[in-house]
Parts: structure tokens; C-alpha cells; sequence
């Protein structure tokens, strides 16, 4: 594996020096000495050490200053505002120079005068963005269309279902047939009463299904006069979680939680789980293991569930996770953050370095066709190909109808019915705390109240 | 007659005596294993995989406990030693100072009459009913305009000013510390400040161990001020870093070295309090005043 | 003449030169309050005039309102719903906190009783509160899952059907929190008190037990009495912390106060405008939050020190 990644690294960087040697090295020379990340954890991190830094592609003299405060507690926003306003007073090695956001909250730093047009300001040329997923610049783009960062990560979404209770349900496990049955929510109601009639659940909990209807709506949370607006498919979105409650065709678990775990073990009665690419090849794949891989099982079919999944698109296309990079105004290395911008998500030869190397699906899509039409067989599904269904959803992810507040109202939204699906509460007023939690958070929004 | 009177009361005493100390023992035994479930568990759960935790719970240890360890102590963006002697500054910091000025503040009103004590007194009391959290965020921003980010002196110095352990003090005085031992040091020649730090101080030692416990843990376990304050790796305390790998990404995230990184930031508390609690046993003889 | 004269005798009395000193020990106290505590804090209550918060990046305001937002909170906000809340969390977990820390600390200080492994049981009680409320929460998350160890205990010995889902439960949430609290501040209050009974002298005890006092006489005749200012700083410090809970509750229910809000603590309903830096929102909370708080204690205070005047 080791070897692997060195000679990939060797390539790529013979590469990389080939396609930035436009690049100046005196411009690196007259720019800051510091250059200060802002991020919440090290995921970004070891891209950059791996991809960019231990190609030796940071000019000399210049060290890099990783700042990172957790989530927690809306921790890294708040930090990173406090700075960023700040920004114009600091001296220049204390200003920030890159900093990242999640797709939920992006808007609020890309629809900001703090954000750099990555075109403009930064360099970047249609052509060398022209292979990233539209949806993945969708998000970061403000609301004069310009684009305001860019991410390494492609992360659409598919349907990940147990083979051995699909073949019990619907007496077959094969990609396209279950897909066929799965086509749209209408189906996919039916094959939930059936799972349920052999003594399986279909989802795990309330909001597995969420982002496939959140990512499907007709307008913005929020409208052009503040407005929020709660938009038809979101209350599809209630209207089934609350019937398959009410069925018993979920298990009332959470994302995340201890029962969600579990229900993707060996054990697991459920049918399936929405997934997305990084979710899939981690976290889906170590839960479905009967002996984990530290205490010396192997990833292999026998072991647990290994081997009995399989995804399909599933009703409707979403994504789900990723990070974007931005770059901070007042910044004084804008040159070497165009050479990390450019190498970490328009490389190809980079970016499909990181596909092979780490599993991570990559944003860009002439790498990933490549991977899609290769003989690629994942083993933990069964030989399939998910690569391919990756590469055939992600193009029809449409992500324009976000807003700057999708953060808070996705999450409270969920929040709020989550105690109608639980029987404490009436629809009207699950709707109502909805709008109270809102407008403690956006006191800038109307609520029809 | 009478003899026989006694020791039959000294016996049904006895009885009830056994009867009142068999009951203590029970509920005090109820009560430890509650206490000590947490720890079980936590210790448990440091030796566990992720994905074991994630399955669910059991009373059996796993195998990772030394993975769970050394692939903690090699991460680089989490310094575990460093964090702990972090935390250790900090919270031993606030601890001295806050019992120290404390003492000194509760000493002032209870001994001196000077004009202003009763305002004084109730302005501190007054003080104390402000919610913490309200002032967090002005707070911050000050330290900004400061420049004092990134520093340990934001986290530290303040807690001169700790109403609640002034409050403790000052009740503690009115019970422990008759003025007449102070007016007997001055008429030894004992100066004010002398007299405070070598007559007053031990006295007041049961007082000050307690409150020493409690500053040293509430600083030990603080989050969210020092998470806005701090920004470099080599400057984080434990509860950040605890934070951190929480909220790190879907690849490294890992349930059982948090609870590992947990398990070590709770063992040097530990310590603490149990060195500072045998000060305060001592102190029932120290601390005894006898009019 | 007359009153100058008494004024120098009274002042000698209780001594002329030492006054200043209790000025001077005064000094970093009320220096580091005012530079760290109270320059933010007259900056909150300013703030309460005003409209002032950041959407997204852009600051609205400040722009003067008058109480305007005190009118919205009484008005619009559910203030007495999240004090209800809050006071009943309290109660469910100090009740039984000062009932057990006041048997532990008699039993503990008890001449007669002579307890063995005493240091054991006095190092094990306090030791929840060493675990940070976050961890601990997390702890108690998994235990009362709807499937976890709890649970299955219960269901393995026949009490339950199916798994109780504590979370989704009004008065299982409420229970929880309150189990927390009592867990992490019942070892606190005991030593504090333990503290307060070992201040007092203990011939008075000595000379209990040779006049053949009760223990239940020794408790309440001596022990509470002489106890009063302790227990008057643990009643006090209690209901300021009651009313400041935040940590447990947010963690335990993610910062939702679920169910329907039931869990909303004050404070988390205060904390929900620190999203937004409302500081105007969050600022006329304070105030009203820091008057309900001034006005209980102060009747605690004087309720308990007016017979000893």
C-alpha cells in the first residue's frame, strides 16, 4: 500500500510540475510567510500533507498554521466570525488565508464579502474547473454567481440494501431488479409493507430518508422577502416517517445512535440505509462486521454482513456530506492558494490518486469515468460496481435551491417533528415549534405565526 | 439497681447504634456502585473498538485498550501530554488564586468595618446571580480587543473575582473564625497582611481545600470559554482536545479513543482530589476553633 | 464636641489604623471584576436596549428599541414555560440531594457512629462530579437508549415489554437530567456540608453524648443550627446553579430541550440567542434572569439570617 502511494505521489507530482509551471516562483516569494487554515478537524488536513505538502509543492520559507476548534457547540463558527471580522485589524500572518465550510452553511460565508471569487481573485480558469460535479459548485456560489470555493469531494448518495433481505422480500438481490422496485416512493411505501409483513423494517430511523426529500425541493427555505417557507416535499417527508412509525416499518432510531449502529450489524432486521460514498466504504462497512477489524477480523465475505449489501440509486438522487475550501479576503498567499486549490480538487491525476488510495470519491469527473468503466468490484457489496452508480447519480444532484440557513432549518425541522413522529405532539404544533426554534436562531426570519 | 439500669440502656444503645451503622453501610454501598458506574463504563468503553461501541453496550472489556492508547499518543494534532500539563496550569492556577483572593476578600468584609463593607458585600452577592453564560461572548470579544487570545491569562486571572468562593468563605468565617484571635495577633504585633496569611489561613484550610476542589475541578472540566480562547495545538486543554476528536471526520472518528482520551483527562483530577482530600481530613484538627 | 468625641472612642475601638487594610484586601477582587466581569456585563445590560445580531456575517443593528425586547420576550416567548421547566428539574434533583448530602455529612462527622472506610466512601461520592457534564451525558445517553443496557436489563428481568424510550418520555427526560444532577452534586454537597459540621466545635458534641443526647437530638439541636451559614450557601449556590443549569440538559437533548420543549432549561432558551450573537435578545433575558435570581436569593438570605440579628 505504502509503495503504492509513493509511486503515485512521484507521478503526480512529475505531473503537477509539468502543469503549474506557469506558476513563478519569485510571485511565491514576495507573498506572506504564514499561511493560516481554518478547519473543525484533520480531514483536510492529511489531504494536504499527502497530496500537496509531501510533494514539496510549498514554497520554501513558508509555514502552515492549522487552526482547529471543533464543532461542538457551534465552536468553529463562532470562531472563525470572530476572526474573520477581525480580519481587516489582525497583522498579516494572523489573518486567516484559507478556511473550510460545510455545504450547510456555506452560503453564509460565500454570500459574505470574506469569501475570494475563486476566478477572479484566485486564478482558476473555467477550464480548469470544468470536471467538478455542477452541484458541488452550485453550493458555493453566490448570489451574483460567483463561485467562492471549491471541494475535493464528490458525495452523492445511493440506497444501501441488504442482499440477503431483499432476496427474502422481493426474491432478488440484483442491483437494477431492486432498483426497478425502489424507482419512487410510491414503490418504495410497498416494499416497506412487505418487509414488514416478513418481519423486517425497512429503514432504521426517523431521518434516514430526510436528505433524499430535502435535496428535492421545489424553492429555498427561505424566500426573497425572509419568509420561510416549508416547502411540500419536506411534509411528504413527515407524512411517510409519521405512517412508517405508525406501521412499524422503522425502528424510531436516529442517525448515528447506538440502535442505527447496530441495525447495520450482523444482526440488523433492516432493509436499508441511505448512504453516500464516504458512508458506504466506512462507516456502513465497520458496523457491518461481526469481529472489527482492531480486535483482528478480517474485511471479508463470512465475517458479519460482509458482502451481503448492495446500493442502488434508490428513489430520488441526493448527496450527503463534503467540505469546501474558500479563500479568505486580505489573504497574502493568494498564489499558493491557488496552487493548493488547483492541485487538491481540479488535478485529475491527484484526485483519482485519492480515490485509488483512500476510497474517498473525488470530484472530478473525468477521473471518476475512468474508475466507473474500469473492472472495479467492491467486495463488501458483492462485486459490484458501485463506482459506476457514483458517477451516474452525482451529475444529477441540483442543489440551486439552497439557502444561507439550511443548517438551522434542516435541523430543527427534524427536530421539531421528531416528537410528532413520537406521538407527543399534533402536526400543527410540531410546525409551530418549528417556526419558535427558528426565529430564535434567525431572528432576521418571518414564520406565518 | 441503678447499675443494672445503665447497662441495660448501653445495650439497647448498642443495638441501635449496630442497627444506624448497618443502614449507613447499605445506602453508602448503593450509592458507590452508582458512582463508580460511570467509571466501569468509561473503562470498558477505552478498551473497546469503534465499532464495538457502536453496537451497543457490554460489560466485558475488549482487546483495543492499547490501540485505543497508542494510536492516541501518536496523533499529531492532538497533544495528549501537553494538554494534560495545559489543563494542570489552568486549573491549578485558578484553584490558588481563587481560594487565595477569596479568603482575602471574605477576610476583609468579616474583619474590618470599614464604611462600605455592607455595600460591598451585597454587590458581591448580587454579582454571583449573573448567569455565566451571558457575558461569555462580550467577553471574548474583549479579550480580542486585548489581545490577550491565545493566551492562558483570560482562563486564569479572572478567577480572583469568584463570588460563589468569596460567598463560601465568608459563611465559612462566621462559623470558624472568632475575631478575637485576630485582635490577639495584633496585640502579639502581628501585621495585618502576616496576620491574615499565618493566623487566618490555617484556619480557614478545610474551607480552602474544599473550594481548591471544586475551582481546580470547574476549571478542569471547562469548555467553552477556553475552546473561544485558545487557538494553537500546543496551548489546548483536555476538554478541548476531547472536542476535537469528536468532531473529527468520518474516517478517523473513534468512540473508543475518545473514551480512552476521556479515561486519561478524568485520572489526574483524580489525583488531585484525592490529595486535597486528605487535607481535608487533616483539617478537622486544624481547623477545629476552639472560642 | 460631645459627638466627635464618640465618634473618636467608637473609632478606636475598633481600630483606626486596620480599616484602611480591609480596603486594600478588597483591591484585586474588585480590579480583576471590573476589568474581566463587569466591563462585558454593563455591556449586556446596555445591550438590551437594542436590536443587535449577526445575520450571517452582517451585523444588524445596534439600533435603540427601548424594551422593546423585554416586551417579546414575555409576549412571544414561552419565559414562564422554560422557568416552569427549569424549577421542576431543580426540585426533582435537589430534594433528594440535600436529604442524602445532610445524612452522608452527620454520618460522616458522627463520633459514635465511627464508620469504617470512611475516606473510601467520602473519595467515591464526589467523584461523578470529576467527569465533565458532556462525557457524562454521553454516558447517559447510551445507557437509556431505547436499546441499550438499561433496557435490556429491565426487559431481560420481565419488567418491561418493550424497550422504554426514556428520550422521547417528558418525565423520563426530566428524570434523567434530574439523575444527573443529583449524581454529580450530591458528593459536592456533602463534603461542603461536612466542612461546615467539622467547623463546629466538638465539645459541644462531647458534652451531647455525656448529657445522653439522641443523635436525632445531637442533628437537629446542634448540628443544623450551628450548620445555618452552610447551609444557607448550599441552598443559595444550589438555586443560583438551578436556575443556571445548562450543561446536562443541552448535551443530553442536544440542545432541543425535547420532548416538545419540555427540557428547556432558561438558560438553554438564553443560549438559543447566543446562535445568532442576538445580543439584545440574549441581554434583556439576562436582566430579567438576573432579577428573578437577585430577588429569590435575597429572600433565601434574609428568610434564614434574621433570627441570628
Amino acid at each position: 500500500m505504502k509503495k503504492k502511494v509513493m509511486s503515485v505521489v512521484l507521478a503526480a507530482s512529475m505531473l503537477a510540475g509539468m502543469t503549474m509551471s506557469a506558476v513563478p516562483a519569485a510571485a511565491a516569494e514576495e507573498e506572506g510567510k504564514v499561511l493560516n487554515i481554518y478547519c473543525w478537524n484533520e480531514e483536510f488536513q492529511s489531504r494536504y500533507m499527502d497530496y500537496f505538502d509531501a510533494k514539496g509543492l510549498l514554497p520554501e520559507g513558508v509555514t502552515v498554521n492549522w487552526v482547529i476548534t471543533p464543532n461542538e457547540n457551534n465552536g468553529y463558527q463562532d470562531k472563525l466570525d470572530e476572526t474573520l471580522l477581525n480580519q481587516e485589524n489582525a497583522d498579516a500572518d494572523d489573518k486567516i488565508d484559507i478556511f473550510l465550510i460545510e455545504a450547510d452553511y456555506a452560503l453564509k460565508y460565500v454570500d459574505s464579502e470574506y469569501t475570494l471569487d475563486v476566478k477572479n481573485d484566485i486564478g482558476l480558469t473555467d477550464e480548469d474547473l470544468k470536471d467538478q460535479y455542477k452541484y458541488t459548485q452550485d453550493i458555493a456560489t453566490d448570489s451574483n454567481g460567483a463561485l467562492k470555493g471549491v471541494t475535493w469531494q464528490a458525495t452523492p448518495g445511493l440506497f444501501a440494501y441488504r442482499r440477503s433481505i431483499a432476496k427474502d422480500v422481493l426474491g432478488t438481490d440484483d442491483p437494477d431488479e431492486v432498483q426497478a422496485a425502489l424507482a419512487d416512493w410510491t414503490k418504495f411505501e410497498e416494499v416497506a409493507a412487505k418487509a414488514a409483513e416478513k418481519g423486517y423494517k425497512m429503514l432504521s430511523g426517523y431521518d434516514d430518508a430526510y436528505r433524499t426529500f430535502s435535496n428535492n425541493v421545489s424553492g429555498p427555505w427561505v424566500d426573497e422577502d425572509l419568509n420561510v417557507v416549508v416547502d411540500e416535499n419536506l411534509m411528504n417527508w413527515v407524512d411517510q416517517t409519521k405512517s412508517f412509525t405508525d406501521n412499524g416499518y422503522n425502528n424510531k432510531t436516529a442517525l448515528w445512535a447506538d440502535g442505527w449502529n447496530a441495525d447495520q450489524g450482523p444482526d440488523g432486521k433492516v432493509f436499508g440505509f441511505f448512504y453516500s460514498t464516504w458512508g458506504i466504504n466506512f462507516t456502513l462497512l465497520g458496523n457491518s462486521l461481526e469481529t472489527p477489524v482492531d480486535a483482528g477480523g478480517k474485511e471479508e465475505v463470512g465475517n458479519g454482513a460482509f458482502g451481503d449489501w448492495a446500493v442502488c440509486e434508490g428513489p430520488q438522487n441526493y448527496y450527503w456530506g463534503g467540505t469546501w475550501i474558500c479563500a479568505a479576503k486580505d489573504t497574502d498567499n493568494p498564489t499558493l492558494i491557488h496552487d493548493i486549490m488547483y492541485t487538491l480538487t481540479c488535478d485529475p491525476v491527484t484526485m483519482k490518486a485519492i480515490t485509488e488510495d483512500t476510497q474517498d470519491y473525488t470530484n472530478n469527473q473525468t477521473a471518476m469515468g475512468e474508475l466507473a468503466d474500469s473492472d472495479f468490484q467492491s467486495a463488501f457489496l458483492g462485486g459490484q460496481n458501485h463506482i459506476k452508480l457514483f458517477a451516474e447519480a452525482a451529475p444529477k444532484i441540483d442543489m440551486s435551491n439552497i439557502s444561507p440557513y439550511d443548517q438551522g432549518c434542516n435541523e430543527e425541522f427534524q427536530a421539531a417533528f421528531k416528537d410528532y413522529f413520537d406521538g407527543n405532539v399534533e402536526k400543527e404544533e410540531a410546525l409551530s415549534n418549528f417556526y419558535t426554534a427558528i426565529t430564535e436562531k434567525y431572528p432576521e426570519l418571518n414564520t406565518p405565526e | 439497681m441503678v447499675k443494672n439500669g445503665y447497662s441495660q440502656k448501653d445495650k439497647s444503645d448498642r443495638a441501635v447504634l449496630n442497627v444506624r451503622r448497618t443502614v449507613s453501610y447499605i445506602v453508602l454501598a448503593i450509592l458507590t456502585v452508582i458512582c463508580l458506574f460511570s467509571f466501569y463504563i468509561l473503562i470498558i468503553n477505552a478498551s473497546r473498538s469503534h465499532p464495538e461501541i457502536q453496537k451497543g453496550f457490554s460489560a466485558m472489556p475488549g482487546k483495543s485498550l492499547r490501540i485505543n492508547f497508542n494510536s492516541l499518543m501518536s496523533n499529531d494534532n492532538l497533544p495528549v501530554l501537553r494538554g494534560i500539563l495545559n489543563s494542570l496550569l489552568v486549573s491549578g492556577g485558578c484553584a490558588v488564586l481563587t481560594t487565595y483572593f477569596s479568603a482575602l476578600t471574605a477576610y476583609a468584609i468579616h474583619a474590618y468595618n470599614f464604611r462600605f463593607r455592607k455595600a460591598a458585600f451585597y454587590f458581591i452577592l448580587m454579582i454571583m446571580m449573573v448567569p455565566t453564560q451571558v457575558t461569555a461572548l462580550g467577553f471574548v470579544r474583549q479579550m480580542n480587543a486585548m489581545k490577550l487570545m491565545d493566551s492562558f491569562i483570560p482562563l486564569i486571572l479572572p478567577s480572583i473575582a469568584a463570588p460563589t468562593v468569596f460567598f463560601f468563605m465568608k459563611q465559612y468565617m462566621e462559623g470558624a473564625l472568632p475575631l478575637e484571635i485576630v485582635d490577639a495577633a495584633r496585640i502579639d504585633g502581628s501585621g495585618e497582611f502576616h496576620t491574615f496569611n499565618f493566623v487566618v489561613m490555617p484556619i480557614l484550610k478545610p474551607a480552602m481545600a474544599v473550594q481548591a476542589i471544586f475551582a481546580f475541578v470547574t476549571a478542569w472540566n471547562n469548555y467553552f470559554i477556553p475552546n473561544l480562547i485558545l487557538q494553537s495545538k500546543m496551548k489546548k486543554t483536555l476538554p478541548i482536545l476531547i472536542a476535537q476528536l469528536r468532531s473529527a471526520d468520518f474516517l478517523k472518528f473513534d468512540m473508543g479513543q475518545v473514551y480512552m482520551m476521556i479515561a486519561i483527562s478524568i485520572l489526574p483530577v483524580i489525583v488531585v482530589y484525592l490529595c486535597l482530600s486528605r487535607f481535608i481530613v487533616a483539617g478537622v484538627a486544624l481547623g477545629s476553633v476552639k472560642g | 464636641m460631645t459627638a466627635s468625641g464618640m465618634k473618636h472612642t467608637r473609632r478606636r475601638k475598633k481600630g483606626v489604623s486596620y480599616v484602611k487594610w480591609g480596603y486594600i484586601f478588597l483591591i484585586p477582587f474588585f480590579l480583576i471584576y471590573t476589568i474581566f466581569s463587569l466591563a462585558p456585563l454593563l455591556s449586556t445590560f446596555y445591550n438590551s436596549f437594542f436590536e443587535n445580531f449577526m445575520s450571517g456575517l452582517k451585523q444588524i443593528g445596534p439600533t435603540f428599541v427601548g424594551f422593546e425586547n423585554y416586551v417579546k420576550i414575555f409576549t412571544e416567548g414561552d419565559l414562564l414555560k422554560y422557568a416552569e421547566n427549569t424549577l421542576i428539574i431543580w426540585i426533582m434533583g435537589f430534594v433528594p440531594q440535600i436529604i442524602v448530602s445532610l445524612l452522608l455529612a452527620s454520618w460522616f462527622t458522627d463520633i459514635r457512629l465511627r464508620l469504617k472506610a470512611q475516606g473510601f466512601f467520602k473519595t467515591i461520592i464526589y467523584m461523578p462530579n470529576l467527569i465533565m457534564a458532556s462525557a457524562f451525558a454521553m454516558l447517559f445517553f447510551a445507557l437509556f437508549s431505547d436499546y441499550g443496557p438499561v433496557n435490556s436489563i429491565l426487559q431481560s428481568m420481565g419488567l418491561l415489554d418493550s424497550p422504554f424510550r426514556f428520550l422521547s418520555s417528558v418525565w423520563g427526560t426530566r428524570g434523567l437530567i434530574a439523575l444527573m444532577n443529583f449524581l454529580m452534586w450530591f458528593g459536592n454537597t456533602t463534603i461542603l456540608l461536612m466542612a461546615g459540621i467539622m467547623g463546629i466545635d466538638t465539645t459541644l458534641y462531647e458534652a451531647a453524648e455525656v448529657d445522653g443526647a439522641k443523635p436525632s437530638q445531637t442533628f437537629w439541636k446542634i448540628t443544623i443550627p450551628l450548620l445555618k451559614p452552610i447551609l444557607l450557601y448550599v441552598m443559595i449556590t444550589s438555586m443560583i446553579g438551578g436556575i443556571q443549569m445548562f450543561d446536562v440538559p443541552q448535551i443530553l437533548t442536544n440542545a432541543k430541550g425535547t420532548p416538545n420543549r419540555t427540557t428547556m432549561t432558561l438558560i438553554m432558551y438564553l443560549n438559543k440567542h447566543l446562535y445568532s450573537k442576538n445580543y439584545g435578545m440574549a441581554g434583556a433575558l439576562s436582566v430579567i434572569l438576573f432579577i428573578i435570581t437577585a430577588i429569590l436569593s435575597l429572600v433565601v438570605f434574609f428568610s434564614l439570617t434574621k433570627k441570628d440579628d
